[in-house]
This record gives C-alpha cells, structure tokens and sequence, in this order.
C-alpha cells in the first residue's frame, strides 16, 4: 500500500471511532487546506455523508474569499453549517490591530474564546481538527483524541497514552475531546493528496498576478503571502519539495514570544 | 542531502533509552547533519539560548514545551519528519524519565524500528533495560543500539565493548537480536550522518546507514482474514458494516462468520467512496461491506472466514505491562478494549509479577497481590461476555489490548497462546467458559451485574406466524451475547401454571394475565423474559403492558398473512379449525386485534428469521441511547 493511502486509512479510521463514541461530534472547518482535506476524509469514511455539523470560527477578519468560496461548497456538497462568533468582543472593539490587543490577545479572543462559546452553546463532546504534528513543536507532541478539560486547558504534562489505536474514549462530563485526524500527515502529503483526490481547493493557495500565494490561510492583519509562482497543485508540490521555510512562517502571531503559540494551545487554542 | 525527489517509502523510528542518556541531543544532530533543520530554527534557538544564559543545546529543537526547556528533559514524545535518499522517516522522539513511561510507549507503540541510546559514560541503566523490554513487548523487532557520549570516555574502544558485552546479555534474555551497536558521540555528530576520525577502530556502519537497511513492517496480506466491525451506517438506501481490514482480504461472495455471535452471511458488494470501486480489500484498508442477508451485527464483532475463525472465549492468558496509578487488581472491574470490542473484564489470576528492569520476579503473595505501575504481569483475564481473540504470536491486532481503570487507559497487553479451545471443537467448552454470575442484591445491583436491565419481550400474533421459531432464536441470540434470557410460550405455560385453562375468551384472558404476572417477576428479577403467545385481545396486552415500569415491556407484532399462516399450519390446527374440530380458533372463528402501536412489527411472510431477529435487536439497541436498558 503506497503511502498516502495508508495516510488515508489510518485517518478514516479514527474518524469513525470518533463518530461512533461521541453522541455530540462537531468538526472545525478553516476553509484552509487542512480542513478541507479533512472534510474529504470524512464524505469518505461516511461514503458521501458528513453526519456531522461543521464549526466555522469567523473572526471576521477572514480574507473574504473565504466566506464565500465556504458558502459555496456548503451548498454544494449539503453540508450542516455552524459558525462560532464572539459578538461582545467584536463589539467592544478590542482586537488587532486597530484596537488595543496584541496579535495574540486577539488570537485568544476571536478564536479560542469564539470556539469555546460556540463549543458551549452546542453541548459539543467531541470536536474533529485538522491539526497535524509538522506544523509546529507543540502539536507535534498531541495525541489522537486529546482531553481539554471544563476550561478547555489541555494538560500537556499528563496526556494519556496512546497505542495500537485504542484512543481514549471515556471522559469525564465538563470535558471535551479533541479529535485529529490529520496529526499524522505532513504539509506536502496533503498536497500530494490533493492533487491524487483532484480535489477542490480554495484558489488563495495559488500564486496571484504579482508572484505571491498564501501558504497557510488565516486573518488577512496577521498572515503573510510568500513569493512564489506555484500557480497549480503540481507547481505547490515541486516548491514544498525544495522549501526549507517552515509552513507557519507566515504567521505573525507565533513570533511574539518563545512560547506564544504552546500559551494559546494550553488554554484551547487549535 | 536534500534532493528534490522524496521518496515514497516511510519508515517510523523511535528513539528511546535511559533519561539524559541524549536522545532529542542526537535526534536535534541527527536533523541538522543531514539538513532537515526548518531554515532559522538553528539560528533562533541559538538566539533564545544566548538572551536566556543558557548554553545552546541540540535537544532544544525537539523539546518543544517551556516546561522541557527549563528542566532539560523530554516529558512527551514528539515527532518529526526527515528523509534519505532511500526513503522519508518519521523520528518519534520518546522520554527517558521514568515518570514518563506512558508517553515513552505511546511513541513506541507506533514504531517500526527503534533506536535504543545509552550514555558511555553512566552505561547500562534501569530504564536501558526496561526500555529494551517494553520494544520486544510492543513487538518492536528492529533495535539498533547507539552508546553515546563516546567522547566523555575518549572515545575508548574498550568502554565500548564492555557496554556492548553486558547489554546484549540483556536483550539475549528476553529474546532480542539487535542489529548491531555503534559508538556515537551526538553533540559532535560522531558516527551519525558522516564517520568518526575519533574512532577508527570502529568499522561498522553509520546510523544513516544503520536506519537505511531497516525495513518497512510488511501489512498482514496474507494472514486469515479479520474484519472488526467499527459501525453500521444507514446513511442511505444501503446497510453498511464499516471497519478496517487488519487481516488477510476480504471479497465479494466471501461467506463471513461474526464473532463472538456466530452469525453467518454473504458478502454482496466492498463499499467506498471516490474510490476506483473494486470487488475485494486487503488488510489496511478501511473498507465498508454490504451483505446479501440482513443478520444482527454490532460494533465489535469480527467478520472472518468459516473455514478461519478466531477464538471466542471469555477468558485468557495475557502478558501486560501496567501504567495506571492505581494498581491492577484482581476482581477489580475493568473495561477491555480489543481491536472494536468492549466488554467488562476481571483479572482472574496474577501469575507473575515482573520487574521488566532486572526481569526479576516480584514476590507479592496473598491479599495484597497486585501489578504495580511499571510492572509487568502475566495474568488471566475474564470478560463478563464472549471475545472474539487471537494469540498475539498468530495474528497480531486481535492478539493486543488494551486496560481501561475509570476513564483512563491504564494497560496494554497481548494475548499469549495457550491451548484456548475452538467454537467448531465443541459447543460445551463455549459453556464451560460463559461468565455466570452470582449473587441476589436489588435490582440496579443485579442490572450491574448482568449488564442488562431485566424486561419482557411479548411476541404477539397469528398461530402459525413464527412466533416460537423468534422466541427461542432471540433465546439462544441473547444467551450468546452473555444476556440471561428465558421463553415462556405455550409448551412451558399450558401443561403446567395454566393447565385448567381452555380457549374461551375468558380463559384466554387469564392465561395472558398469568403469563404477565410470571415475565413481570422475571423482569423484577432481572431476567430478559420472551413470551410467545397469541395474545389476541388488544386489552390483555394493554393490562400487561401496565403491570411493568415504562420501557420494561416491549411489544413485538409477529405479523404474516392469515393465508400464509394457514398455508405454514405447522400443528395442522388451521385444517382442524376449518373443519369445525377446534371452535374460538383466532382468525378462523374468533378475532385477533393487531397492535396499533407495536415497538416492532416483523412481517415474517417478508423476512427471514435473521432479519426479524436483527430488527428486535436492533430497535433494542436504538432505544439504549436514551436509556440503558439494555447493554
């Protein structure tokens, strides 16, 4: 079995264990990438069905071809949208980088904060990621099915073990599990994937008029595009190929300390 | 050594060994010799050690936590990704510290190869040989052995003799080949991507080259076919079993058995989606089927060929290693958890405790004997109900488990061979090894202990309907499942408690309020009672019906055709009515009212004994969700 199919396997795998044990499953939907990758996963372990809403955090924020290439695919392949939203804090005006907020203050508000409320109001028990451990340090050391407990914290220290795909299906009430799929995948094997699954892809990852392209897709004030020419799935692989710039380079928020990013995902971050 | 070509092949590595003994300082070289580092990261943690006052350390590149940076130690495993010419790896960089050890296997437990440190300088350690243990536990057969810090010891060929001489000792008592030992020296890059000047003497390979003739775990293609089921989808038009194939293959036309239930049926089509549709699946795949005949399936059970079935048995001989922070007990109630089956457990008997650091025994007799955390056991454990298994040592993903202690995976194990009986051998040994229980509390107590509410089925309709062929079946279903179940009908009611009974209407009407009275006993008692009468008057079942709690009483219309009834006339009765011989006969000469809001309606005139089966069960499943009833 060549390798992404195995990539495949093992994440439809998991995904269905997931369905199975949480009577209230959500899956987290960035428009980017990743998600959507997980997305096509999930229309595959459920042959065509995804009996399960999507969450979209907006920050309103969001490039606004997101919004509507979202809206599009909605509709197109039935899907069940939430969108998670901190009204109070939009309102009060306090985000970056007009308000007064660092990157990661607003980070934790728009986002974390957003994905709580709406986590909150739903009851949700299990909650599906496209996370993936080459990302970055901290998510290289998650777990499949990952316990955040009544604050959402995760407890980095104690996770529980994880072997021969027995994940941890039994939880205390007040506590969610985070589910990632995708933990296992690197940056290129999703888009080596997604060239193999000719697969749909949002066209903010292909290089504009003026040679630059995102590589990773967030708020427009806090993510950068990169130079390049990769105007297609194939041009994006032949450039991972030679890349040694890490994927979340373009991502302002992670620089504003040493542990920025390992402080927002203990307290629920993504 | 970065080509613009990345091979397709990928192999996990873990690393693991002693705390301090230099792992994430070898994998951090490892990555910047062969020019994996991310472009920065070098230059980044230099800055970060230089504001902080600390001197630069290689393993900061794996340990990504504060909390690891300020101690210098790993707490949790971590991966990453590089690549050779040959193929791409994936590094699992797993903690030393005792403390640790369940993060140290959860990195082990996916690894192809490993990579086992000990320091030169400290040698042989505790957790080097527990380390060492746990890799040929995990069924970890590929271990190459680095004895780092070479240049605290001078790079002395002697110092590293010595350690080779008593390590392999060690493993050669537990059964591990390794292959081979190299002297490294991580901080320098001694002997890593490139060799050592500071050690001529050593003439074997690099670990480069070491991690390049590893090979890649070949899937179980060709083993008997085990198919766990993970779910049942009705998304659609279609019924689907979905589950991976973690043996052998699997195709359309196979006839499958389910264990532990026995149930047989056919495979009709090997279900994906956006996927070149195909008649068959080998074992990686994550697959659904469709069958040609609806029979009772339910997560857990695990589809394989008749002619290779697995063992069903509730109890077996196990090897564990427990991490759980309370220790593992006997009587204690745990949850098993094996490939897709759960089921409460017992450990039965502790045979050995094992120290896996020096392989001694533990003497821990009496009461107080228990396997502590770290500590291997080799056990017998008991499940409450059948488990579908294999010996590790044949097939290997129903030959593993797993202990849940509360909500916490606590212990992993694996099933070692012994001289398990098989289900076609003799059914008596299937009986033999059923869970029975004891004990007469209250009625939760007793609901605990069966794992099933007490309740009553009432199976009702025409003479001649199928009604007893249902009854004992769903019997014989519920008893294979660990259910205590009883049937009451005609042949056990009539001769008996109701032989001053006839058919009037009067005493048609005090047979079912007696048979009522005795399945609400038995109900009370905790037992799933199944009736088979007639029961032609809508108001006796009503009164029934009344006499249990809500949700205890379960009406199920065993519906056929009055003409099919006749037709089937297994007793010959509907001939003897037409010819007047039998007077009142329901649906000849006296009225059979048919529920108007049955839990269940079977046509039997449409479905076969199976499928009426699986729709009882099933609807008994469904109503689960919003109350355990019936587990």
């Amino acid at each position: 079995m060549d390798y992404l199919s195995k990539l495949e396997n093992q994440s439809i795998y998991i995904m269905r264990e997931a369905f199975n044990k949480f009577e209230n499953l959500a899956m987290l939907w960035s428009i980017g990438k990743d998600s959507t990758v997980l997305l096509w996963l999930a229309r595959k372990a459920f042959f065509g069905h995804v009996p399960f809403p999507l969450v979209h955090v907006d920050t309103t924020f969001k490039i606004p071809s997101m919004i509507e290439y979202r809206d599009r695919i909605v509709k197109e392949w039935n899907l069940q949208l939430v969108v998670g939203m901190n009204e109070a804090q939009l309102k009060s005006g306090v985000t970056f980088p007009a308000g007064r907020a660092t990157r990661v203050e607003c980070c934790g508000t728009l986002k974390k904060d957003a994905l709580r409320q709406v986590l909150d109001k739903h009851h949700y028990t299990g909650v599906i990621v496209g996370v993936r451990r080459d990302e970055e340090p901290t998510r290289a050391k998650e777990r499949y099915f990952s316990p955040r407990d009544k604050n959402m914290e995760w407890n980095v220290e104690d996770q529980p073990p994880e072997l021969w795909d027995q994940f941890k299906t039994d939880f205390d009430k007040d506590t969610h599990i985070r589910i990632h799929p995708l933990l296992h995948w690197t940056e290129l094997n999703i888009w080596e994937y997604i060239q193999r699954e000719k697969m749909p892809i949002i066209p903010l990852y292909y290089a504009n008029e003026k040679g630059e392209r995102y590589r990773s897709l967030g708020c427009y004030p806090c993510t950068g595009s990169i130079k390049s020419k990769a105007s297609n799935v194939a041009e994006i692989i032949a450039e991972l190929r030679n890349t040694r710039v890490p994927e979340r380079s373009g991502r302002a928020q992670d620089k504003e300390s040493e542990d920025a990013f390992e402080k927002l995902r203990r307290d629920g971050y993504m | 050594m970065h080509t613009t070509s990345i091979p397709s092949e990928q192999l996990k590595i873990v690393i693991v060994g002693h705390v301090d003994h230099g792992k994430s300082t070898f994998v951090g070289r490892l990555f910047n010799d062969t020019g994996s580092l991310p472009e920065g990261k070098l230059e980044q943690l230099q800055k970060v050690a230089e504001r902080r006052g600390v001197p630069f350390e290689w393993a900061n590149l794996m340990d990504a936590l504060q909390s690891e940076r300020d101690q210098n130690i790993t707490i949790d495993t971590s991966q990453i990704w590089f690549h050779t010419q040959k193929r791409q790896y994936v590094i699992i960089d797993a903690p030393g510290h005792k403390e640790f050890l369940k993060n140290m296997i959860t990195g082990a437990a996916n690894a192809e190869a490993a990579l086992l440190l000990i320091d030169a300088n400290e040698g042989v350690q505790e957790n080097s040989r527990r380390h060492g243990y746990l890799l040929n536990l995990l069924g970890i057969r590929q271990i190459a052995v680095l004895v780092n810090k070479m240049d605290l010891e001078n790079y002395s060929e002697e110092r590293f003799q010595s350690i080779e001489k008593e390590y392999r000792i060690w493993l050669k008592s537990i059964g591990v080949e390794p292959k081979l030992f190299i002297p490294i020296a991580a901080k320098h890059g001694d002997n890593i991507a490139s060799r050592s000047a500071n050690m001529p003497w050593y003439k074997g390979a690099t670990v480069l080259e070491t991690l390049d003739e590893f090979k890649v775990t070949d899937l179980p293609l060709n083993q008997p076919l085990r198919f766990p089921i993970q779910d049942i989808y009705r998304f659609d038009d279609r019924r689907i079993l979905a589950g991976r194939v973690e043996a052998g293959s699997i195709k359309v036309g196979d006839r499958l058995v389910f264990a532990p239930t026995n149930k047989s049926s056919t495979v009709k089509t090997i279900e994906r989606w956006s996927a070149p549709s195909s008649e068959s699946a080998w074992a990686g795949e994550s697959i659904g089927i469709t069958l040609t005949e609806q029979i009772f399936v339910e997560r857990g059970a695990v589809a394989a060929l008749e002619t290779a079935p697995p063992y069903e048995l509730t109890r077996f001989k196990a090897r564990l290693f427990w991490l759980g922070k309370q220790p593992l007990r006997m009587g204690r109630p745990y949850k098993l958890k094996l490939a897709t089956q759960e089921a409460e457990c017992f450990v039965e008997s502790i045979e050995t405790i094992i120290d896996a650091s020096t392989l001694n025994t533990v003497d821990r007799p009496g009461p107080d004997r228990h396997v502590a955390r770290h500590e291997v056991g080799e056990l017998t454990i008991r499940s409450k109900r059948p488990i579908a298994f294999d010996a590790h040592n044949e097939i290997v993903v129903t030959g593993r488990f797993v202990i849940v202690d509360g909500f916490e995976v606590s212990g992993g194990g694996i099933v070692v061979a012994d001289n398990y009986p098989r289900r076609a051998a003799d059914s008596a040994d299937l009986g033999k090894n059923l869970y029975s229980s004891e004990g007469k509390i209250s009625a939760q107590q007793r609901a605990d202990r069966n794992g099933h509410q007490g309740r009553v089925i009432w199976l009702t309709g025409l003479s001649g309907s199928g009604k007893s062929t249902l009854a004992r079946e769903l019997e014989r279903e519920l008893f294979i499942q660990g259910k205590h179940a009883y049937v009451l009908d005609g042949d056990n009611i009539r001769q008996g408690l109701c032989k001053d009974l006839g058919f009037s209407h009067a005493d048609r009407s005090e047979n079912i309020r007696r048979v009522g009275e005795v399945s609400r006993l038995m109900a009370d008692a905790g037992l799933i009672c199944i009736t088979a009468f007639v029961s032609p008057y809508r108001s006796d079942r009503e009164l029934v019906r009344n006499l249990m709690k809500p949700g205890e009483f379960l009406e199920v219309h065993v519906d056929a055709p009055l003409k099919v009834c006749e037709l089937r006339d297994p007793k010959g009765l509907y001939a003897k009515a037409r010819a007047n011989e039998i007077p009142d006969f329901t649906g000849i000469s006296a009225p059979y009212e048919p529920p108007l809001h049955a839990e269940v309606v079977v046509r039997t005139d449409q479905l076969s004994v199976q499928e009426s089966i699986s729709k009882i069960l099933e609807y008994l499943h469904m109503q689960d969700d919003d109350a355990p009833i019936f587990i």
